[in-house]
Parts: structure tokens; C-alpha cells; sequence
């Protein structure tokens, strides 16, 4: 029983892909899609902050899009590819965004980076970023509270310009 | 856990998911794309029996003309009405409005038919289908029926379905000529719901504006159709004094809230200038039209 009265309801077989490995699981409905990535499968990279789709932490890709992990629910989540953080380089080889953050000093207590690095990676995919303005406006569901975004920006300025050839 | 426990069903047809929602006797939640109902769920505000999820039904994400409309199915996400080359061609005002929803993240998984069923009065959705004069199709456990946008919302985030009513398409009327149109927007963050927004679109005939239509949002408890603002624009040309007039007309129609954001005074102000920039903005790609 949970405090509502009701009983739980019966959980539910899913099998799910996250950076290229198959977790099979039983879930309750309920199970948020960062809870299950963070608990259920134990990859700790992705962050949870507000878990009401404010914050941007929890940001992944499911099947390519950048999606927030708090607003979707595991079982939505059967069958789908997905990649986290953990997904994009290692330490010893950075990918191209994560060196950028580097480079630029983009992120200080680390906390919303993993959000900012998944939603990096669908913007640069998505348009052409030809403007700071544009990278402002694409971040604006992020919340950084240490860097004032400017370092996060030219980090995205450094990939976009890497992306098209070009250094401006 | 976030949310309280539930059922979740995810029916492969949309009657089977209207007797799903018609068995659950009110105690039942559509799940289109999550993005307004999940959080309503994580904060326990939404404890409903039953999630009854659209994602398997099929044939209910499309954009596709249909004569003189443009027809959209109701779980087609944010994101494929933004990247639309059809909804660019014929629905432009649209086309401009949906950078404004939400955030990337949020458009990849939100979806038309959530939007409009959520009926928040200061989402772009709503507004656009006020504004475009949409027609909102809807399947009940007897027969189908159409809704006008405008009799569809009812208050802030009450829309006038039958509890076992759900949205399964949305056809928007192609405007017959909109050489002149405008979409303007402040919110306090960029992608957040807007405190003020207003779409004007018009023809021009002689040099003169005609067939103007005018809705705006975030300034009452529904998005809202001016008429009168409409007929004020007919038989104007564009100039500092028009626009002005025309913002006074908007102002005078309207007598909004104050809330938590801003006062009813600010938002007066905030609607009257954003009627007078999409007025100058609707004029002079109008004019950059003209022969």
C-alpha cells in the first residue's frame, strides 16, 4: 500500500539501451527515467536538481534527443537508445564539447555540466549556432549557479566553430 | 519515488484508449508528451489512479496538408512542428512561435495535443490555435466532434473536454494571404511561459491593411481574439502614429491580472508595447512585399 491507499501497481519488464550496454529491468510505472539511471543501473553521471523539468540537469539523449530524465518515465524508455554523460568521452580522451569545457574553464563545482554537455551535443546537431545569442537562447533551460554562463558559452562557440570548419 | 503510485496502460488505439480513460471514472490522466503533467506528478499536485499513455497509438504524429489546412496530429512533438518545412510554407506565424515553447529538451518530447488539453493561457499553442482559428478534434466512447479553438479553452488550465474526451488531431485553417504578420513575446527567461505575447497577420490591398487578425496571450485567463483591434487595423498604413493607435486599441481591450511576475499595470504596458512592434514588424515585411 503507499499513502494514497492504493496498492502499487504491478511493475513492469523494460530493456533499455544506455551508451551501447542492454540493462534489462522491473520497474513500477512510477520510476522517473533519472531515477532508474541513477539507481536502478547506478551511472551517477547524470544529476538530478529540481526533478520538476526546470533545472536542466538531468538532461540525456533518448534516441537522439536531448530529453529532460526527470519528465519521462522509465517505462517510456523501453527500447530506446539512450546516452549519458558517462556516454560521451573518457577521462584520458575528452570528446570535442567536453575538451571545450576544459579549454574554456565552462564549468566550476561540476554540478549542472553533465546537462549542459548533453544539451550542447543537440544543439550543435540541431542548428547552426551562428550567434552567441543563439547559444544563449538554446542554454536557457540550463541553470549554471557558478559560472555566469560566459565560459559555458564560449565553450559552445569553440565546438560550433570546430564543427563548421572555422575559427572566428 | 516522485510521484504516488499509479496503473499505467499504454493501448495501441485511440478507442481503446478513450475506454481506458472512460473506465477510470475520472480518476484517469492522458499522457501525451509528459511535459506539463510530469511535474504535476513529481510534486504530487496530479495523484491520479491511472496513466493512460498515447505513445503507442499509432498514427497520431503527422503534419500534413489537407486542402486548405494544415492538419497535425496530437502527439506530434514541439520539436517537428519547429523543424516543419510545411509548417514554415503555410503556418509562418507558427513557425516563428516555437523556438519561444519551452526549451530544446522540452519540445523534443512535448506534444500539440498535451499543450492544448493543458490550456495554460500563456502557452504558444493555445494561442496559435485561437489565433489561426483551429479546429480541435476530439474522440469520445460514442463519436467524434470538432471544437472550435476559442470555445475550447474555458479558463486558465480548463479546457471543455468530456473526462473520457481525447484530442486526436488539430487542423489550422491556412491563412488565405498573411503578406504582413508578427509574433512577439517577453518572458523572464527565454522559453519560459510568457508574460505578454501578441501574433498580428494581415493582407494588403491598395496599400492598405485588410483581412487582419490579431490574438494575444499571458494577459487573460484564455489566449484571446481581439476583433476589435482586428477591425481598428483594417484600411491602415503602417506609420509611428498607426502603431501607436493600434497598441492603444490592444490596451483597451484588455484588463489583466497581476501576479507573482509582475503587476496588471506592467502587463498593460508590456502587451501595448509588443502590439506596436509586431504592428511595425507586420508592416514593413508587408511592404517589403509590395510591387
Amino acid at each position: 500500500m503507499d499513502a494514497r491507499g492504493g496498492t502499487v501497481a504491478v511493475k513492469m519488464d523494460i530493456v533499455v539501451t544506455v551508451n551501447g550496454r542492454k540493462y534489462a529491468a522491473s520497474v513500477e510505472p512510477r520510476l522517473l527515467l533519472s531515477d532508474f539511471i541513477r539507481d536502478t543501473i547506478g551511472l551517477t553521471g547524470t544529476h538530478v536538481g529540481c526533478e520538476h523539468g526546470v533545472c536542466g540537469a538531468c538532461t540525456i539523449l533518448v534516441n537522439g534527443d536531448s530529453v529532460r530524465s526527470c519528465l519521462t518515465l522509465a517505462v517510456r524508455a523501453d527500447g530506446a537508445e539512450i546516452v549519458t554523460v558517462e556516454g560521451l568521452g573518457t577521462p584520458d580522451e575528452l570528446n570535442t564539447i567536453q575538451t571545450q569545457f576544459r579549454e574554456k574553464h565552462g564549468l566550476q563545482c561540476g554540478f549542472c555540466t553533465p546537462g549542459m554537455l548533453m544539451t550542447a551535443m543537440d544543439l550543435l546537431k540541431k542548428y547552426p549556432l551562428s550567434s552567441d545569442d543563439e547559444i544563449r537562447e538554446g542554454l536557457s533551460g540550463n541553470l549554471c549557479r557558478c559560472t555566469g554562463y560566459q565560459n559555458i558559452v564560449a565553450a559552445i562557440r569553440a565546438a560550433a566553430d570546430l564543427r563548421d570548419g572555422s575559427s572566428r | 519515488m516522485k510521484p504516488a503510485a499509479f496503473d499505467y496502460i499504454a493501448p495501441t488505439s485511440l478507442e481503446a484508449a478513450v475506454a481506458a480513460l472512460a473506465a477510470a471514472n475520472g480518476d484517469g490522466k492522458v499522457l501525451a508528451g509528459g511535459q506539463s503533467l510530469m511535474p504535476l506528478l513529481n510534486f504530487r499536485m496530479a495523484r491520479p489512479a491511472i496513466l493512460i499513455d498515447l505513445m503507442h497509438v499509432p498514427g497520431m504524429s503527422f503534419i500534413e496538408s489537407r486542402g486548405d489546412k494544415v492538419a497535425i496530429g496530437a502527439m506530434t512533438r514541439h520539436a517537428d512542428l519547429e523543424f516543419s518545412e510545411l509548417v514554415a510554407a503555410k503556418l509562418p506565424v507558427m513557425a516563428a512561435a516555437m523556438r519561444h515553447v519551452a526549451h530544446l529538451a522540452i519540445r523534443n518530447k512535448g506534444t500539440i495535443g498535451g499543450s492544448l488539453s493543458h490550456a495554460d493561457p500563456a502557452a504558444e499553442l493555445p494561442m496559435l490555435a485561437v489565433f489561426y482559428g483551429a479546429t480541435i478534434r476530439v474522440q469520445g466512447p460514442e463519436r467524434r466532434r470538432d471544437i472550435p479553438a476559442e470555445d475550447f479553452f474555458v479558463s486558465a488550465l480548463t479546457n471543455c473536454l468530456d473526462p473520457e474526451e481525447i484530442v486526436f488531431e488539430i487542423e489550422f485553417p491556412v491563412l488565405r494571404s498573411h503578406a504582413g504578420w508578427a509574433f512577439e513575446e517577453v518572458a523572464r527567461r527565454f522559453g519560459d511561459f510568457a508574460l505578454a505575447s501578441i501574433a498580428v497577420s494581415f493582407e494588403l490591398l491598395d496599400r492598405q491593411i485588410a483581412d487582419a487578425r490579431v490574438a494575444v496571450m499571458g494577459v487573460a485567463d484564455t489566449p484571446r481574439r481581439l476583433r476589435e483591434a482586428e477591425t481598428a487595423l483594417q484600411g491602415l498604413q503602417g506609420s509611428p502614429e498607426a502603431a501607436a493607435g493600434f497598441a492603444g486599441v490592444v490596451r483597451s481591450c484588455l484588463t489583466p491580472e497581476s501576479d507573482i511576475h509582475v503587476s496588471a499595470e506592467y502587463r498593460i504596458n508590456l502587451i501595448g508595447a509588443l502590439a506596436e512592434k509586431a504592428f511595425t514588424a507586420a508592416w514593413t515585411r508587408a511592404a517589403g512585399q509590395l510591387p
